[in-house]
């Protein structure tokens, strides 16, 4: 059958509209911000995105308790101070926060494990929204799961809060092992490889075939120097999160636009030289091994 | 023919893979390049601005030594612009108040007039199909945050509207364009481009 073409017909919340609007956050990098005030000032810095929090990881690991979304009225105010995007975390499972931002009109929802999960079984079915969703993996399997209920686009969990970009790493490393191991397989083993890793086999085939994930992918979790970012960048990601880094650091505004400029000239080690110096101090990192396990918000989400 | 794409940031990957589609298909022997400094521009037979956040790629335009490198070619007329979505934005010469107020940077090389999310925030963008002056079938035309153009004026000439509101402009070998001709197979808008070189 021939589709009619209606000029004035709009279509709106499509899988094209909301990995179109991931693509166009490519070479980037989004900032977490708990108020107007750090959002102006990321926004300065060259940010593609904000993304509005609470208390920013480092701080929910210091005081505990549950972590919410932000307030809605800080949202809009966010929204109000700035032009680029502004996404805003939801509680895995979460969907009603997810709704609440949606009506705000935030521009991408981050169904993070930084904040308290809701649903101790499900995550968000983010095919039931117009706005697009990002959400965190540790490894391609996890990756394929969220792409498969909706997510727009992928982010390394790393563990957020620690200054310490050594989880990042390892979920990067991950994920583009098993993709390169995809690869190497035909259709017959790509079906026990969808098994082992516990992803739909659709999805699969097409990693398979296109050697990256199907939707931008970005670093997050622990990135808090500007090499840091350019280390995520040459491992292939498509741009960076960063949470604590800047705001825990002694000087914001030039960190801020130190990452931003790590991320573009990434592969230049005589400019990353230029723009690491002078920096003052950057957040003070924490040793994994010394979280245990259960407190590791890697592990929340499956 | 070294056809540049802007790679500060956002839809660079994309508008490479369009061009070289719509080269080879036009039988046109040459490359595409990415462009991240002055140099690149010098370069360049023709640039892409493409798509990303504006208040951003501006400010990445300044810093890089880039915006210097396209105005000084600019004056010269001898190299022909694109630009998509934030690059419509860029090639502008008033882009109202929101542009003033985050202090973007316009290369204000089009007599266009144009209004940055025209159609509202993300949760708003959409996708149609586009009549565009010149095409016997109409362009699937995706917009997302996406710009429009109020008033053009002088040799600046709307080629499609949408809403009452200008999506395609062209002026001499100058290409506005407020949605993505690069997220989808068609070519065309790549091909109009090409043409201009």
């Amino acid at each position: 059958m021939v589709r009619e073409i209606n000029l004035n017909e709009m279509m709106h919340g499509t899988e094209l509209i909301k990995r179109g609007f991931a693509a166009m956050q490519k070479g980037g990098v989004i900032m977490d911000v708990t108020n107007a005030q750090q959002a102006a000032i990321a926004e300065e810095a060259g940010a593609v995105a904000v993304m509005a929090l609470e208390r920013v990881p480092a701080d929910i690991r210091a005081q505990g308790g549950v972590s919410r979304m932000s307030n809605p009225r800080i949202i809009r105010e966010i929204i109000e101070t700035v032009t680029i995007p502004v996404m805003a975390k939801v509680r895995i499972g979460h969907l009603v926060e997810a709704q609440i931002l949606q009506a705000i009109g935030v521009d991408m929802i981050d169904e993070s494990e930084v904040l308290t999960p809701a649903d101790p079984f499900n995550h968000v079915w983010k095919h039931d929204f117009k706005v697009p969703f990002v959400c965190g993996a540790r490894n391609l399997g996890e990756a394929l799961r969220r792409i498969y209920e909706g997510a727009a686009m992928i982010r390394t969990k790393g563990e957020a809060g620690t200054g310490n970009v050594v989880e990042a790493v390892r979920h990067r490393r991950m994920i583009v092992g098993e993709i390169r191991e995809c690869m190497n397989k035909d259709e017959v083993e790509l079906m026990q490889f969808a098994r082992k890793i516990e992803a739909p086999f659709e999805l699969v085939r097409e990693v398979a075939r296109r050697g990256r994930l199907p939707v931008v992918d970005f670093a997050a979790g622990g990135i808090a120097t500007p090499a840091d970012a350019a280390l995520m960048m040459q491992l292939g990601n498509d741009g960076v999160f960063v949470g604590s880094g800047i705001f825990k650091s002694g000087d914001p505004e030039q960190r801020a636009k130190a990452i931003v400029e790590a991320v573009l000239h990434y592969d230049n080690p005589a400019r990353l030289a230029e723009i690491s110096a002078g920096l003052g101090e950057p957040m003070v990192g924490i040793d994994i091994d010394t979280i245990p396990e259960k407190e590791r918000l890697q592990e929340r989400g499956w | 023919m070294i056809v540049g794409v802007v790679a500060v940031q956002g839809a660079v990957s994309e508008h490479v893979s369009s061009l070289k589609r719509a080269m080879s298909g036009m039988g046109i022997s040459g490359e595409v390049i990415l462009v991240r400094g002055g140099d690149d521009v010098r370069k360049a037979d023709a640039l892409v601005i493409p798509g990303g956040e504006s208040t951003t790629i501006s400010k990445l335009l300044v810093r890089f030594g880039i915006r210097d490198a396209i105005l000084e070619r600019a004056a010269r007329d001898d190299l022909p612009i694109m630009g998509t979505c934030a690059g419509m934005v860029l090639l502008s010469k008033d882009a109202g108040v929101q542009a003033k107020r985050t202090g973007t940077v316009l290369l204000e090389l089009m007599d266009l007039a144009v209004d940055r999310n025209a159609f509202g925030r993300q949760r708003e963008s959409f996708e149609t199909e586009l009549a565009v002056k010149g095409f016997d079938s109409p362009v699937h035309a995706v917009f997302i945050r996406a710009p429009a153009g109020t008033v053009a004026r002088g040799d600046c000439e709307a080629l499609a509207t949408f809403d009452g509101k200008i999506v395609l402009a062209r002026q001499g070998r100058r290409m506005a364009v407020a949605f993505h001709p690069e997220l989808t197979d068609d070519t065309r808008i790549h091909e109009m481009f090409l043409k201009m070189v």
